[in-house]
């Protein structure tokens, strides 16, 4: 049977006739992308805004009549929630992936447009359910962002009623989404590429972003089970979590379930959580740094093998969340240990970043700046992870702001470093306009040294030992007066890079309409994306014919060629064939 | 497709990596692409069911789990009404194989008479289970009595969700072969509904193995797992 190419066809739904079709029911994967990344944003900024109440409190305590405990742990909640799951989970695959899959690999669209419309729509109203539980009688949950029963859904807990409700609710629906969306990316990276692009000429980002969604198609149906169970739990009256327990002086009708075992369930979820941010992350960078030096990636191979390993170890490292929680000794060795070993293929990463910029032709444009900045704060986060991946080292931090300071300089700071860096790399694309250079470089600084301002005292003020999530430390006797001080210059510090960000959302509309125009390939990258006929792309992306590949993605700097880059769709000269290995000092 | 000698070229030597042809296809393989989608979902289903029943496991260790076999009172030592409920869902396995083996030989009769008949055995499946539901909850077996009779209640309804989105599926199937006037092109898009129906049987037989195992066999599989 003959096949023609889904974006091919002449499917009345997939060919945007009307602004409805084109905008709003669209099934082409960079308006949906955008979709994506403009509901991501809009939540994130509900999180940011959110983070700055929390540090309000903590700053100034005693200040603020309108945060009382129940609402800042539900602003701690709703904040992590929000963050790890509906900005970067979503942005990082739903905007980038859908944007960038089909056109780094010479693909017309994704290879099921309708079930990827499908897939913005379920995370838009899951984003809507979650919103929905600010207005809803008892707010939403303050159970903390891992949800832990019993408390999560006993009284006592702000939103313990219908809050928590919507919360598994709204992770459910987003497990649809991501679902319905992962299976088209992993689907349209093996089957859509054009002819040429071989798996190992595929650019690091599709490598990250591959990997990351398989590893979301395998981890988020733990997260489901556990929601599924505790909604039962909550709504009906099982026990699988719920143990046999007096609540404010009622006995419960629970039975004798386990608590941990929802640990267990959550963090087999939640640590292939974290690379399913980081990897799509650790590919981007990949090649805005390559680009952007102007040199091939070093060790294209080992970035590859770093990738597809890190995603397989993720599974076996989850309880290393839960040493305070209790586990046999062996159990605590073991997953030491793995913790340490995935930390191998990482570093291998990060000295193959360095090693890219080494002698390359840096050019230190925003989206470098960005790219440099995140190797600084992974290297500093990721540090810290070795320590606290040891169980007795873990065991005196895990419940103080050491922790809190480890998570956002590797899972909070560094991939949104990333998205920067990427969101200034393809904004040429996206928009067919250059951003304005000075707000970009005015907005990594704030960024970048804030960042700095607000998790290195927190490092100080783990090993002090003041305890996360508390709502204020009043008298406690072994925390001296200058932790205050801390807490103040931290909020004042988190405040102006939370209102720094306004500079990235003004230069991204203002240069919408003013920004220079970008023309065809600014950045001379080597990769499929930037060389389509149109900037922006169209509906179909290359206009009558497909292009095909004969390179891999990082053809910078070749010795003997005109210029310093060299695409993936330009042939192989006679002079390359004969000149031998030109490149990579890894062959 | 080796994995291990795809991740081990090297794409920097040109001479390494003739241009073309590589391996990939021109035009987009919309079956081969369904395939790969089936394959996935069998996955992630057979994760989910996975990971329920190693929580089962786990639960089923605490004092408070009775399981619903073994004692003469309870439902599942006489198992005689799952098994007739398994009956249905593996005729509806035969009917999809036998409707796919008239697809392939475009004897478009047989296709439908399949389908059909998977339809109906599918839909009494669930209709049985649905009864058995009932039955339980008659004999006092409550979704929140136990933890046993919870897992067997979440177990079978999420069993039965999927069940009911293949048929969902099937029916799409059918309707736009119908409606394209393409008997032809049956087979391909049957032969991933019949993997799945087959991929369900299967997922069923382990749970009702594991439901209608006794407290020692449960404890021993436990004692497997570390529990």
């Amino acid at each position: 049977m003959q096949h023609v190419a889904i974006a091919d066809q002449t499917d009345e739904l997939h060919d945007p006739q009307t602004f409805i079709t084109k905008y709003v029911w669209s099934q082409d994967h960079k308006v949906i992308a955008i979709q994506y990344g403009s509901t991501a944003i809009f939540v994130g900024l509900v999180a940011l805004v959110l983070s700055g109440l929390m540090r309000l409190q903590l700053g100034f305590p005693d200040t603020f009549d309108f945060i009382d405990p129940s609402a800042y742990l539900q602003f701690v909640t709703m904040h992590g929630m929000i963050m790890v799951i509906y900005l970067l989970t979503a942005l990082l695959l739903g905007g980038f992936g859908n944007y960038l899959i089909p056109l780094m690999i010479g693909a017309r669209d994704m290879v099921f447009p309708y079930l990827n419309m499908l897939s913005f729509w379920f995370y838009l109203l899951s984003v809507i359910v979650l919103l929905a539980s600010f207005f809803v009688p008892g707010g939403p949950t303050g159970a903390g962002w891992t949800l832990y029963p019993p408390q999560a859904i006993l009284p006592g807990t702000p939103g313990y009623d219908w809050g928590i409700i919507l919360m598994l609710a709204s992770l459910a629906i987003f497990i649809i989404a991501f679902t319905m969306g992962g299976l088209n990316y992993v689907t349209t990276v093996l089957q859509a590429r054009t002819t040429g692009m071989t798996l190992m000429r595929m650019p690091l980002t599709i490598w990250g972003i591959f990997t990351a969604t398989v590893l979301g198609l395998l981890a988020f149906p733990a997260l489901l089970v556990s929601a599924i169970m505790m909604m039962l739990d909550k709504v009906i009256g099982t026990s699988f979590f719920m143990p046999a327990l007096v609540s404010l002086g009622e006995t419960l009708d629970y039975t004798g379930g386990s608590p941990v075992l929802f640990q267990h369930l959550f963090w087999f979820f939640g640590h292939p959580e974290v690379y399913i941010v980081a990897l799509p992350a650790f590919g981007m960078v990949s090649d805005v740094l390559a680009t952007h030096a102007r040199k091939n990636i070093f060790g294209y191979r080992m970035m590859v093998w770093a990738i597809v390993g890190i995603g397989g170890l993720s599974f076996i490292v989850w309880a290393h969340h839960m040493y305070v929680s209790g586990m046999h000794p062996a159990f605590g060795f073991f997953f030491a240990t793995t913790t340490l070993i995935i930390a191998v293929p990482t570093a291998i990463k990060v000295y193959n970043w360095v090693l890219t910029l080494w002698q390359g032709n840096i050019h230190l444009r925003v989206p470098m700046l960005f790219a440099i900045g995140f190797i600084f704060t992974f290297i500093h986060g990721g540090l810290t992870g070795l320590f606290l991946g040891n169980v007795v080292i873990d065991l005196p931090l895990s419940d103080t702001y050491f922790v809190v300071a480890h998570f956002h300089m590797v899972m909070g700071v560094s991939p949104i470093m990333v998205l920067f860096a990427a969101l200034y790399h393809w904004y040429p694309l996206m928009t067919g306009r250059m951003f304005n250079e000075t707000l970009g470089k005015l907005h990594f600084w704030f960024t970048f040294l804030g960042t700095y301002a607000i998790y290195l005292p927190m490092h100080y003020l783990g090993f002090l030992g003041v305890p996360r999530r508390y709502f204020a430390m009043g008298t406690t006797d072994f925390i001296p007066e200058s932790a205050q001080s801390l807490n103040a210059s931290i909020t004042i510090s988190a405040l102006i890079v939370g209102a720094a960000q306004m500079l990235f959302l003004v230069n991204v509309i203002w240069s919408l309409r003013n920004g220079a125009k970008a023309g065809h390939n600014p950045w001379g990258a080597t990769s499929l994306e930037w060389q389509t006929p149109d900037v922006p792309p169209h509906h179909g992306n290359w206009g009558d014919k497909l292009p095909q590949v004969y390179r891999w993605a990082y053809d910078y700097s070749v010795p003997g060629a005109k210029e310093d880059f060299i695409p993936q769709n330009h042939p192989v000269t006679e002079q390359e064939q004969t000149g031998g290995d030109h490149e990579e000092g890894n062959s | 497709m080796n994995i291990f000698r795809t991740l081990g070229q090297k794409p920097w030597l040109e001479d390494a990596n003739p241009a073309l042809p590589l391996n990939t296809v021109p035009e987009v393989d919309t079956n081969a692409a369904a395939s790969i989608v089936l394959r996935f979902i069998m996955a992630i289903v057979s994760v989910l069911f996975f990971l329920f029943i190693i929580t089962f496991l786990s639960r089923s260790q605490y004092p408070d789990f009775q399981a619903l076999a073994g004692q003469p009172w309870q439902p599942f030592t006489d198992a005689s009404r799952l098994w007739l409920n398994t009956g249905f869902l593996a005729c509806a396995s035969l009917a999809m194989q036998f409707g796919l083996r008239g697809a392939r030989l475009t004897r478009i009769n047989h296709a439908v008479i399949g389908i059909c008949a998977a339809a109906f055995f599918s839909v009494l499946f669930l209709l049985a289970q649905l009864d058995l539901w009932q039955h339980l909850q008659a004999m006092g077996f409550y979704v929140n009595s136990n933890p046993a009779n919870s897992y067997f209640y979440v177990l079978t309804a999420l069993h039965g969700l999927h069940l009911m989105g293949g048929l969902i599926v099937l029916s799409n199937v059918a309707f736009r072969v119908w409606y394209d006037e393409a008997p032809e092109a049956l087979a391909a898009p049957l032969k991933l509904c019949t993997t799945y129906w087959h991929f369900l049987l299967g997922v069923w037989l382990v749970l009702f193995a594991l439901l209608t195992s006794t407290p020692e066999t449960i404890n021993a599989l436990a004692a497997m797992c570390g529990f």
